[in-house]
């Protein structure tokens, strides 16, 4: 059990610079998931974490304890890759001790310890099996298992679920999460998949080109992102932004319909109004306060639960959702309406959100 | 039902075309290779006036040769130096090559690229160009007419250096780095982790530098003098010399020298399969 806290934390390869400084503290026995796009800096912040990558700038202390210039074993961190990286040529029983490689324990301690955490993942039948006779699930679960093995002060995940399909992904993700909450170790996990990140965080940092952009809880994030990167990357579908100029305590869109809105702590006047598709819902009667918007129907994603739809208005497509069993035609004209609260405000320059005041 | 079920023998109009060119083509290859094989081991199984008589099958076959041969001291003794030459040379290029191999492939430091280079460049020359400037070692250091006099020249190649850089880059980081986690040292890793990943090339580069051993004439026959020390090609190469060409003797002990190949390669072709290395990644 461990706390990690990055402070200042650069990386320079040659000229160009991928972590720009950042500072995070990571609470004992916390869940955080670092999320991103491609080239956002997460695993190489991940892997600087490791001790598989000098650090330019700044300082990482685990537990306290300045970890600059350890190497990697001396760090007290288990780590489990995007690819597995158990040995092919090693049984799951052998590979699972190789994490105890280091240990002073007795083969037979090792050996009990090895069949311990075997039973927590479902692996006791499995331990004679080479990795070639195992399913991609299998293999994850040993990767995790020479991992825990060893009882590290914290737990590195560089995308561990992007090689599964999507149903192991989404049985893998509930088992780490279980294993999180009996274990109660500190688990950085690095993912580009939004949907991992607010599942299974505790707290998800946001980053994009080398910062972080947001660091809070999945709730905390879908609710008050700081800008639109953030309020497009968590929630899916994504976000709808609508162009709006701010008169006199109105919003007008650029399709001519009006909204009333709080006022803004705005220095410009162009905005872009958020609103999520699940909010923007059919079946509301006219005239409520709120958003509205009207336009036909070009695509209806019909999901059991709800049915997303796809209207077209005035050049932009907006995603709204309808109850699962209400499935809208194409081409059929519709309204969508969203209650005021539920509205984001940015500013179309700075791309910030906006307050209201 | 399994659905890999062996197919029924293919019917004849199922036989496309380029299949028997691949199949003439095999056959005339072999034929190529195994018919001085087939003359060596035929030669050996007559006695000297049937030596010039071209059948295949010998018209009196005798084993005289063989008892002959292995009877002599000098024979037993040949073969001895070039096995524990082949051997320890086998041995020591599988150490360095793949050890200098890994660190040009794994490892980032200034001048890696120069090395690589360096070392590439002397496969360009040929060894005959060679033999002279290790002749003037070997005579400077006293190591003429030794086993290491034999040995040195081919303890590591650039080949075998070259073969196993391109290997090991193939062996995915997430190993390595996974391994340095668990708390192994550089070297462990390399042993541990990186070697046995690399089996279908190890394998390979001891075949081919035992056979190159096994078979190696010309440096052999320039650093000794003395014939205790004599390879085997070198050994059965002296009954050309020493009164008139004694063919059954040379095909005789030939024949036997081709053994241990056939050995090493019967042991060692298994571990070249392909594919080993990727089961421990993403399926």
């Amino acid at each position: 059990m461990a706390t990690i806290k990055l402070d200042r934390l650069v990386k320079r390869y040659g000229q160009a610079t991928v972590v720009h400084g950042i500072d995070l503290s990571i609470q004992d026995g916390e869940f955080v998931v670092l999320v991103g796009p491609s080239g956002c800096g997460k695993s190489t912040t991940l892997r600087m974490i490791a001790g598989l990558e000098e650090i330019s700038g700044g300082e990482i202390r685990i537990d306290g304890r300045v970890v600059n210039d350890l190497q990697p074993k001396d760090r007290n961190i288990a780590m489990v890759f995007q690819n597995y990286a158990i040995y092919p040529h090693m049984t799951v029983a052998d590979n699972i001790a190789f994490g105890l490689y280091r240990s002073k324990l007795s083969k037979s301690e090792k050996r009990q310890r090895v069949e311990q955490v075997a039973g927590t993942l479902g692996l006791s039948q499995l331990l004679d099996r080479r990795p070639s006779a195992l399913s991609g699930g299998q293999r994850q679960r040993v990767a995790i298992g020479r991992a825990m093995v060893r009882d590290p002060a914290a737990f590195l995940f560089d995308e561990p679920l992007s090689n599964l399909d999507a149903q192991l992904r989404t049985q893998m993700r509930i088992e780490i999460k279980r294993l999180h909450h009996r274990l109660g170790t500190t688990s950085v996990f690095v993912t580009h998949d939004q949907v991992e990140a607010m599942t299974m965080a505790d707290r998800i940092v946001v980053m994009r080109d080398g910062r972080i952009l947001q660091v809070g809880t999945p709730l905390e994030l879908y609710e008050r992102p700081v800008d639109i990167f953030t309020a497009r990357f968590i929630g899916s579908p994504t976000m709808n932004l609508l162009p709006a100029s701010l008169k006199e305590g109105r919003a007008d869109l650029s399709g001519g319909s009006s909204v009333k809105i709080p006022s803004l702590s705005s220095s410009s006047s162009e905005i872009l109004i958020g609103v999520r598709p699940q909010d923007l819902a059919l079946g509301l009667s006219t005239g409520m306060p709120g958003f509205s918007i009207s336009g036909t129907v070009v695509v209806v994603e019909p999901l059991g639960s709800e049915t997303l739809v796809h209207i077209e208005s005035s050049d932009q497509t907006v995603i709204g959702s309808a109850p699962g069993r209400q499935i809208p035609k194409i081409g059929e004209p519709m309204t969508l309406h969203a209650p005021a609260e539920r509205l984001y405000y940015f500013d179309k320059v700075t791309e910030k959100a906006l307050a209201a005041q | 039902m399994r659905a890999d079920a062996p197919s029924q023998a293919l019917p004849m109009s199922r036989i496309k075309p380029g299949r028997i060119v691949a199949w003439t083509l095999l056959f005339i290859g072999g034929v190529i290779m195994v018919t001085p094989l087939l003359f060596m081991l035929s030669t050996s199984l007559k006695d000297a006036s049937q030596v010039y008589d071209l059948r295949v099958i010998p018209e009196a076959p005798t084993l005289d040769n063989y008892i002959e041969i292995l009877s002599d001291g000098r024979f037993t003794r040949w073969f001895v130096n070039s096995t524990i030459i082949a051997i320890i040379v086998t041995l020591s290029n599988v150490f360095f090559d793949s050890l200098v191999g890994y660190t040009l492939a794994k490892f980032r430091f200034r001048g890696r690229y120069i090395v690589f280079i360096a070392i590439l460049s002397t496969l360009m020359i040929p060894t005959e160009m060679l033999v002279l400037p290790w002749y003037l070692m070997a005579s400077q250091f006293g190591w003429v007419d030794s086993y290491w006099g034999i040995m040195f020249p081919g303890m590591m190649t650039a080949f075998g250096t070259f073969l196993m850089k391109q290997f090991f880059e193939g062996v995915p980081d997430d190993f390595l780095e996974a391994a340095r986690i668990d708390g192994l040292n550089e070297f462990t890793i390399w042993w541990k982790i990186a070697m046995p990943l690399v089996t279908p090339a190890l394998s390979a580069l001891a075949i081919f530098t035992f056979l190159g051993n096994w078979t190696a004439f010309f440096w052999p026959l320039i650093v000794t003098t003395s014939a205790e020390l004599y390879t085997l090609p070198v050994g059965l190469s002296s009954f050309a010399v020493e009164q008139s060409i004694q063919w059954e003797k040379i095909m005789t002990g030939a024949s036997i020298a081709t053994l241990p190949t056939l050995v090493v390669f019967l042991f060692l072709q298994r571990y070249i399969v392909r594919g080993v290395m990727l089961a421990g990644l993403k399926g």
